[in-house]
Parts: C-alpha cells; sequence; structure tokens
C-alpha cells in the first residue's frame, strides 16, 4: 500500500515539501500513505469527515479543534501540502536547525510556530485573543462535567488574571508566549516522526 | 533480597555475656542497674541519636555544605567512631549488618524514593532508564569481570588473591550496579535537571534486578563450581531474570491496587491511613523478599503505583504524615547507612589489601561505565525526542556512584566458598569510599564547570498547567492523524483506560469527581495562601520592634514559629514543594484566591458565632434587617451557650487557658497584619478576625465533633485537613494552626465572584473596580487602618477598664462566600453586601465615625489588652 500510494506522489512536490517543512523524502512517502488511507473519498484531499473517521480522536477531548486547525480558514478541504504544513509544527527541533541562517525565514516547528498553534486552538474567532469565553469553551472540554460552571469561571479568570499585563481580560499571543516562557515548549509540542 | 542474617548480631552477644548478672542480686535495691534489660533499643537510639545530631553539627556551617556533600562527612564520621570503638574495644563491634541492611535501612529509603517518584517524568524517560539498568548494568558486570579475570592472568593481581573466572564475574556483577543510596545522596546537593536525575537514579534502582539475579546465579556456579556449569542453566539465568524482575514488579503493583483500595475506605479512621501506606508500601518489599524477586523493584513500583490514587484518598494531614515520616526515616537510614559504612571500614580483620585488584577495579569501573553510556546514548538518541547531550553523558558516567548495596552483598559472601572474599570486600570499601567521597565531591564542580542545566524549584503557574495539559491533547491527537502509535498514543490511552476503570475502582467517589484541574488549581491557590501568609509571619519580626507595649504579652518565638509552622507545611501542600516561593507580580489576584479560600472555609464558625461578634457592634449599625438578624441569631446564641456552659463546665478552665494563649497568638497576628500593604492588610485582617471566631468556638462551645476535644488540638504538629470541605464540613478545627488549616482546605463551595466580591477593594486592583471605590479609596487604606491601628494601641493602652466583650466582637467576620453547597446562598449574600457597607465609607477620605473596620479593631485590641 506504501509503495503504491507514494506512486501517486511527484519527487518535486516532496522535494518542494520537503524544503517547507523539513521532514524526510522517508517520512514525507510514509505521511503520504497515512493520507492516503485517511482520505476515503480518494480525491487527494481530506475532509472534516475523514479525520473524524479516527476513532481515538472521537474521545480527544480537542479533537475538533485540532482538527479544524488543519484546515484553512474557510475551506473544508485539505490537501496533502496542508496536511504536511500542520504536522510539521510538531517535528522536534534539531540541533542544526536551531542556527540555521535567520534569513530562510522562521521554520515550521519553531517554538514560536508551536505555540501560535495552540493559542490558535483557543482562539476561535480569529482576533488573536483569547478571551475569557474562549478559554472556558476549551476549559469545559478539557475538564468534562465534574466541575461547576463558578469553579471553571474562577480557573478561567485566574488563568486570565494570571497572563493578562495590558489589563484587557484576553490573553493576547505575545502575553500567551510570556505566561510560557519557562516552558520547554520545543519539547512538549513534539513527536517523533518515525524516519 | 537476600538472606536474612542475625541483627545486631554483635550486640546480642554481648548481651548473654553480661546478662542476668544484674538481675536478682540479693535484696532489695533502690535503684537496679537494668542494662542487659535496654541494651538493644538504647543501643541502637544511641546511634539515631548519634546520627541525628551529626546532621545538625555538619549543618552549622553553611558554607561547608555547599562544597562538601554530607555522605562523603558522615563516612569520614563513621572513621572516627570506628577508630574510636577499635582503639576503646580492641575489636570493631560495629558494621553495617547486611540483614539490617536490606530489611530496614534500604527500604526505607526505596520506599521514599518510589512513593515520591516524579511519575510523568519516570515513565517519559522509561525507555532511557530501563535501557541503562538492564544493558548497561549486565555490560559493566560483564566487562569487569573479564577484565579483571584477564589481568589476574597477566599477573598484575597478587596470587593471593583465589580467584577465577567465575569469583571475578561475581565481584563484577556486585561491584558494577550503581547504588541507588548513593546516587539519592549526592544527585539531591548537585540539583541537576530534572530529566539527568531522573534517568540516573531510575536506573540505580531499576538495575536491582539484574544485580539479583547475576549475584544468585554466580553464587549457584561457584557453588557447583564453573566445571559442571551447563547450557541449561544459562538459560535458567535468564529465564530467572524475567521472573524476578517482571514479578517484583506485578508484585508491587499488586500491592499498590491493595493498597489504594484500602484507603477508599480510611474515611472513619484517618489517623491509620499513614499506616497503611507503611505497612502495605513495606509489605511489598518483604514479599518480594520472601519470594527471593526485586523486592527494590517492587517497593519502587508500589510506591509509583499507589501514589497517585492514594494521595487522592488520603487527608491533608495524613499525606504530611506520610511526606515527613517517610522523609525521616529515608534520611536517618541513610544518615546510618554512611556512618556504618565508615565504621565498617576499619576492621582490619576484614580488610585484605590488594593495590593490583584494587586499582584495576577502579579504572574498569570507570572505564567501562563511561563507555557504556556513550554507546548506549547513542543508541538511545535515535528514539529519543530530546537527545542527552555530551555533558549529560558525562555526567551519567561520572555519577555512576557505588554504595552500600554493593557492600552488604560482598559482606554477605561465603567466605568458604569465595576464596577471595576478604580482598573484594576490601576493594569494595575502596570502591565505593571513592565514588562516594571522590566523585561525589568532585560532581558538584563539574556539573558548574560543565554548565549542566540545573534543576529550576519553579512550580507550575496556572496557565502552565492548563495550556501543558492541551498540548498533551494535542500531540496525542497528532499523533493519531499521523497514524503513529506512539508514545503519546500509548499514554492516552492509559489514561482513557486509568479513568474509566482504575480511578472508578481506587478513588473515593468524592474525589473520583475532582477534576484533576481544579485540584491543580487549589493547589495552586493553597500555595499563594500559605505564602502570603508566610509573608505575614515575616512582617512581624519588623513589628516587633515598634510595638513594645505588645511584646510584654506576647513571647514572639512563638509566633515564629508559626511562621515556620506555616512554611514547613508549606511543603507539605505540593509534593514538588521545597520553598514557598512568591510571585510580586500576581500579588493582587493571589490575595483575592487567597480570600476566596479563606472565605469558603471560614463560613461555618461565623455563621453560628458571628451575633457574638455583633452583638456590640451592630447596634451602632443603621439597618434594620441586620439587626433582627443579629438579634436572632444572638438569642440562638445565649440559649446554646447556655446550654453548653452547663453541660461542659468542667472542660471550661482548661479551654478558657488555651484560648488566652491563642488569643494572644492571633493579636499578633493582628498587629502584624496591620502593617502590611493596603491589599494584604485587610485580607490578613480577616484571617485573624476567623481565626478568633474559631477559637472562640473552640474554647467555650460544645464539641461535638471528634475533632474538637481541647487535647486533640494539641496534636497540631502537622494540620492541614484535606478537602475538609467536601468531606466533612460539618467539622472545623479550632485551635490557631487550624484556623491556618482552613486556608490549606480547599473551599466547600466554587468562590464565584459575587456583587459582594466586587465591591471589595482589593479586587480593584484587578481591574474590575466596582463603582463605589474609587483608584484613591484603594490607596487611601494603608492611612486609614493605620489611623485605626492608632487608635486601637491607645485604646489599649488607656484602658484600664474591664472589658465589656467577654468575646472578641467584630462585625466583620464575614468573609464568607455563597457556595454551591451552602443552602443559603441567597441570604449570605445579601449579607454580605450588606456587610461591606460598612467598610466602604471607611475607606473614603474623611472616615466617618467609627467605621465596621475601625470599631472592631478596637474591641479586638481591647480585648486582647487584657
Amino acid at each position: 500500500m506504501g509503495s503504491r500510494a507514494s506512486s501517486l506522489l511527484r519527487e518535486e512536490d516532496i522535494e518542494e515539501i520537503k524544503k517547507e517543512t523539513g521532514f524526510s523524502h522517508s517520512q514525507i512517502t510514509r505521511l503520504y500513505s497515512r493520507f492516503h488511507s485517511l482520505d476515503k473519498g480518494e480525491n487527494g484531499a481530506l475532509s472534516r469527515e475523514d479525520f473524524q473517521r479516527i476513532p481515538e480522536l472521537a474521545i480527544n477531548p480537542l479533537g475538533d479543534r485540532i482538527i479544524n486547525a488543519f484546515f484553512p480558514e474557510g475551506e473544508d478541504q485539505v490537501n496533502f501540502r496542508g496536511f504536511m504544513r500542520t504536522l510539521a509544527h510538531f517535528r522536534p527541533v534539531e540541533d542544526n536547525e536551531k542556527n540555521k541562517d535567520p534569513s530562510a525565514g522562521e521554520p515550521l516547528n519553531s517554538r514560536n510556530n508551536k505555540l501560535l498553534f495552540a493559542f490558535r486552538l483557543y482562539d476561535l474567532d480569529r482576533d488573536d485573543k483569547i478571551s475569557r469565553d474562549e478559554l472556558l469553551q476549551v476549559l469545559r472540554m478539557m475538564v468534562g462535567v465534574n466541575i461547576s460552571d463558578e469553579q471553571l469561571g474562577s480557573i478561567a479568570d485566574r488563568t486570565i488574571q494570571e497572563a493578562d499585563t495590558n489589563g484587557d481580560m484576553c490573553i493576547s499571543f505575545s502575553e500567551f508566549i510570556k505566561v510560557l516562557e519557562k516552558v520547554d515548549v520545543e519539547q512538549k509540542m513534539s513527536i517523533r516522526f518515525l524516519h | 533480597m537476600l538472606r536474612v542474617v542475625g541483627l545486631w548480631g554483635e550486640v546480642s552477644a554481648e548481651d548473654h555475656e553480661d546478662g542476668g548478672a544484674s538481675h536478682h542480686g540479693g535484696g532489695y535495691k533502690i535503684v537496679q542497674w537494668e542494662w542487659s534489660y535496654v541494651q538493644t533499643p538504647y543501643i541502637i537510639a544511641i546511634w539515631l541519636l548519634v546520627a541525628s545530631v551529626a546532621k545538625i553539627l555538619f549543618h552549622f556551617s553553611q558554607r561547608f555544605t555547599t562544597v562538601v556533600p554530607e555522605s562523603c562527612v558522615l563516612i569520614l564520621l563513621g572513621l572516627v567512631l570506628g577508630a574510636v570503638v577499635l582503639i576503646a574495644n580492641k575489636k570493631q563491634l560495629y558494621q553495617l549488618d547486611p540483614g539490617l541492611f536490606f530489611l530496614f535501612l534500604l527500604p526505607t529509603i526505596v520506599g521514599d524514593a518510589g512513593y515520591f517518584m516524579p511519575s510523568r517524568l519516570f515513565f517519559d524517560n522509561l525507555g532511557a532508564i530501563l535501557m541503562y539498568a538492564v544493558v548497561g548494568t549486565l555490560w559493566n558486570a560483564f566487562c569487569t569481570g573479564f577484565c579483571l579475570y584477564g589481568v589476574k592472568l597477566a599477573g598484575v593481581i597478587d596470587d593471593k588473591v583465589q580467584a577465577g573466572l567465575m569469583e571475578f564475574l561475581l565481584f563484577g556483577a556486585l561491584i558494577s550496579a550503581v547504588d541507588p543510596v548513593a546516587v539519592l545522596a549526592v544527585f539531591e546537593e548537585v540539583h541537576v535537571n530534572e530529566m539527568l536525575f531522573i534517568i540516573v537514579f531510575g536506573e540505580s534502582l531499576l538495575n536491582d534486578a539484574v544485580t539479583v539475579v547475576l549475584y544468585k546465579v554466580y553464587i549457584s556456579f561457584v557453588e557447583v563450581g564453573p566445571g559442571n556449569v551447563q547450557t541449561a542453566d544459562y538459560f535458567k539465568g535468564v529465564a530467572s531474570f524475567l521472573v524476578v524482575s517482571i514479578g517484583g514488579t506485578m508484585v508491587g503493583l499488586i500491592f499498590a491496587v491493595i493498597l489504594a483500595f484500602i484507603t477508599r475506605f480510611t474515611k472513619k479512621v484517618r489517623i491509620i491511613e499513614p499506616l497503611f501506606i507503611f505497612l502495605l508500601v513495606y509489605l511489598a518489599y518483604l514479599t518480594a523478599e520472601l519470594f527471593s524477586l526485586s523486592a527494590i523493584l517492587s517497593m519502587t513500583f508500589c510506591g509509583i503505583g499507589c501514589n497517585k490514587y492514594v494521595e487522592a484518598n488520603i487527608s491533608q494531614k495524613s499525606r504530611t504524615t506520610v511526606k515527613y515520616t517517610m522523609k525521616t526515616l529515608a534520611s536517618i537510614a541513610e544518615t546510618i547507612i554512611f556512618i556504618f559504612l565508615g565504621i565498617s571500614a576499619v576492621d582490619k580483620s576484614k580488610w585484605a589489601w590488594d593495590t593490583g585488584l584494587i586499582a584495576c577495579t577502579l579504572i574498569f569501573i570507570f572505564v567501562f561505565r563511561a563507555m557504556g553510556v556513550v554507546g548506549q546514548t547513542w543508541i538511545l538518541n535515535k528514539f529519543r525526542l530530546v537527545p542527552l547531550e555530551k555533558i549529560d553523558q558525562v555526567v551519567m558516567s561520572y555519577g555512576g556512584l557505588r554504595g552500600a548495596v554493593a557492600f552488604a552483598l560482598v559482606v554477605l559472601l561465603d567466605g568458604e566458598q569465595v576464596k577471595a572474599k576478604d580482598y573484594f570486600v576490601a576493594t569494595t570499601i575502596v570502591v565505593v569510599f571513592f565514588t562516594v567521597m571522590f566523585q561525589g565531591l568532585t560532581i558538584k564542580p563539574l556539573v558548574k564547570w560543565l554548565k549542566v542545566p540545573r534543576s529550576t524549584n519553579r512550580k507550575p503557574t496556572i496557565n502552565e498547567e492548563i495550556h501543558e495539559r492541551a498540548f498533551d491533547h494535542i500531540l496525542a491527537a497528532i499523533e493519531d492523524i499521523a497514524g503513529l502509535n506512539g508514545y503519546h498514543h500509548w499514554r492516552d490511552k492509559w489514561e482513557q483506560f486509568d479513568k474509566n476503570y482504575l480511578s472508578k475502582l481506587l478513588l473515593r467517589k468524592s474525589v473520583y469527581h475532582k477534576s484533576e484541574l481544579w485540584e491543580a488549581y487549589q493547589k495552586i491557590n493553597i500555595r499563594d495562601a500559605i505564602s502570603v501568609i508566610d509573608q505575614g509571619g515575616n512582617i512581624l519580626t519588623s513589628a516587633r520592634l515598634s510595638l513594645p507595649s505588645m511584646a510584654s504579652r506576647t513571647s514572639f518565638p512563638e509566633v515564629t514559629n508559626v511562621t515556620n509552622y506555616l512554611r514547613e507545611n508549606g511543603s507539605g501542600v505540593c509534593l514538588d514543594l521545597q520553598v514557598i516561593d512568591t510571585n510580586p507580580g500576581a500579588k493582587v489576584e493571589e490575595e483575592t484566591e487567597t480570600h476566596h479560600v479563606l472565605a469558603g472555609n471560614l463560613y461555618k464558625p461565623r455563621r453560628r458565632y458571628q451575633s457574638h461578634y455583633s452583638r456590640h457592634f451592630m447596634t451602632v449599625g443603621d439597618q434594620e434587617r441586620q439587626e433582627r438578624e443579629v438579634f436572632q441569631r444572638n438569642m440562638r446564641n445565649r440559649l446554646e451557650s447556655f446550654k453548653s456552659t452547663h453541660y461542659k463546665r468542667h472542660k471550661k478552665d482548661r479551654s478558657q487557658k488555651k484560648a488566652r494563649a491563642q488569643l494572644h497568638l492571633s493579636q499578633l497576628l493582628l498587629l502584624l497584619t496591620s502593617r502590611v500593604k493596603p491589599t494584604n492588610t485587610q485580607l490578613r485582617l480577616g484571617m485573624t478576625q476567623a481565626e478568633l471566631v474559631l477559637k472562640r468556638e473552640g474554647c467555650s462551645e460544645e464539641n461535638k465533633g471528634e475533632r474538637s476535644e481541647p487535647d486533640k488540638d494539641e496534636d497540631v504538629g502537622i494540620t492541614f485537613v484535606a478537602r475538609k470541605g467536601s468531606e466533612t464540613p460539618k467539622e472545623r478545627p479550632k485551635s490557631v494552626p487550624a484556623a491556618l488549616e482552613v486556608c490549606q482546605s480547599p473551599s466547600v463551595a466554587p468562590p464565584s465572584p459575587t456583587c459582594g466580591e466586587k465591591n471589595l477593594p482589593w479586587k480593584g486592583g484587578i481591574g474590575t473596580l466596582p463603582p463605589c471605590v474609587s483608584v484613591e479609596a484603594t490607596k487611601i487604606i494603608p492611612i486609614d487602618l493605620q489611623q485605626a491601628w492608632n487608635q486601637s494601641i491607645s485604646s489599649l493602652e488607656s484602658l484600664a477598664s474591664p472589658p465589656v466583650p467577654q468575646e472578641p466582637q467584630h462585625p466583620r467576620v464575614s468573609f464568607q462566600f455563597p457556595g454551591g453547597k451552602e443552602e443559603e446562598e441567597e441570604s449570605a449574600l445579601s449579607q454580605q453586601q450588606q456587610e461591606m457597607q460598612p467598610l466602604m465609607p471607611s475607606l473614603r477620605p474623611p472616615p466617618p465615625p467609627p467605621s465596621g473596620w475601625c470599631v472592631g479593631k478596637l474591641k479586638l485590641c481591647s480585648l486582647m489588652g487584657l
């Protein structure tokens, strides 16, 4: 299956994806076969339903939000390039990448981009701010039903107060970065893709 | 792990010599010398005392402690003591007895280590730990053994060392294992980063199975003779390894489940909760030993496995007790081990020195350790998300310390079968001393020099708690999408399983329905609360100078004790807490939260006794509704107290005395609080008042609760009751520490932002300024309070007349928030709003005639002045 799937992928596409995402050739072909197996419609793009068919995502409290993150705004199809671009956020930061020349632009798996991915999960309306309501929604997803609205509200309040520096009662992206500056995001937002 | 050797053998031998002589000496003696009767426990106690005092003395010098690890000093002390005993007795009486070591000293250390193992970190690095523990130890054992044999053939080692290949392999097996005791002792002072520590420490614990099996296999090989070993025996060895390691782990996990299950039902017998933990964890060790499985593995996994459930089930008091007892035992066991290692070294009868053997062993263990680490890391880094850097490898190689386990094992060897035992013993002692003392001494400068990332003693903020949870979910989802069955995938699976089955089985219902996030949030709040109080304690010392009038009344040391007490208990709240740090930036909201915690918990006493406090004051107030309410409460209370005075008359004297003492304390607290910056002040005042309430309650009223007897108040050495609110809402601790305890226990109800809260002035700092309180008003507070303070001082000094109020009266006892579990949510809320009213005017620049705050304080102080 893997070989059949990868044969659908043209070499120049692979090269481009490699350049953009930093994945290795074998990783790309491996992920392409995964992409292909998810693609039930066989139209070279994934729909939300394709993602929702993954059983584990159904029980993941943030599953829907994460699926959403794969889709560019306003679209409900994602092609392999977009799929890889999103996954590339979670590539571990390698040593030789740390001191690459900055002119090449920020790689997708940089600390900032990792954080931005997480930030976007909260920021539903894409106004670059996490409001109390947005935070509450995510918290509600994560804690389940055992916790009362009031409790959750006080957690949200405190979270915002802790992060908020300019007093607008929202968490902006810069505040988000600031509040997580001591966290090893590079490690905690990376997974190991098989070679 | 191994066979039991007579405990305190030397001691009991002596016992028989002079036993009986002192008994029945004829005629009646007024004073009898009963040495033989008390000898054994007496000597044990004396040794413990010596060890503990040595620790105290050692820690006198700060600079010294930062340079020299404690273990070195203890070994040196042991050497000196050993020399003294040797000179006095001509023969060594004491040594590190393997039976004592394996049955008592080692379990206390391993139990502590296992129970408090940071499990997430441990499992994150489990692959590396297992690799180093199994492959690394095997590699070390074989290489050291074979090379020593080779060197022996080459003639470097003296011919007097009668040992063949099997003996050297045996020696290699016992000398190659990294020792948990030594690693803990040294690494705890070095503070390398957590990952490095957990890898080295985890290895030292998990390699036990390998060591045990190798040791036993070789001993049996030595017994039958190398020529008679059949191929099947090697396979038996491998099988034995699997049985010993997996069996040990299983035994540990089974006991973990039993223990967690038992603690589900200890609600009524809180007092023996810690005992269950000690017993079952220890039983896990003994059971594994009974079936000659790996006892260390068993105990470690029992601790790791049960921790989550047990900690959630037991009360906060029990948690603190467990923590302190375990740490105390482990610390003293460690001390004794090192002292006895030193003493054991001063024993000529056991020594047989061979420079060649010792030098070769030292070189080999060091070289092979380094080679093993580098080789394994190379392989591991292919699979690890976070590669281990070169610096890490250096520290890991250098941190391969050998210790008491090796020594105990070598002492256990049978001198008949292993002819070179004396040489091995001497070599082991030298190796242990070299690694613990030389490497232990130099590892700190090395770590500094290499700039190894140190561990940060930082607690997660609520943001980090939340977002890191989100990260975990994200990673699990991404792995699922990418079709990788990676670590996060399995962790997610495990968490699902845990949530759906294990937690349901092992957690109390009340606990099970709590959210982890909420728990984390509570923990952070509690921490903040403690830091607030703790700061208050510090301010006290400055208040001391400016308020000499108070100094005569109360003993300051007492209060500093309270501070210490708080600080110590602060570490008991959260496991990874050692120091209470403060976050000045977030001070204001922290205080709000603290306030919430307090408010939620201080509800009870206030409801019952509010009338006492408001009797003399509320009449000044002009709100009819309130008056009516107060009147009703008053009447009810008078009736009640009338009843209870009859009922409890005999107890009254004592409790009043206590109450007085407690009042002094709280008076001090009040003192100190009034000097604090505005936002803190009111909160603390509230606290102090609350304490008073509590105390009054404790001393004058019915003691229905099992906990409220005056005697029980004294056992508050370590108090903090977990989940009091939810599980035993009826009980309220009633003493000074108890009052503080209140801030420990999570609030009964969610401290929701209420109207009253919006009116609270300190809420103003966070951007929700209520219309009625201006920013100026909040600024005024200190001055205002200063005035109030001065007034109360003057009233104190001038007050010659007897106190009108028998009980401290105060209107502001109402730091209370409506909560889901309290039925009177509505009424409480409205009350609160009303009670906020008197506060408001007092904040305005020209303070109107005695506001609630001032008068209350006056009354309080006047009461205390008496």
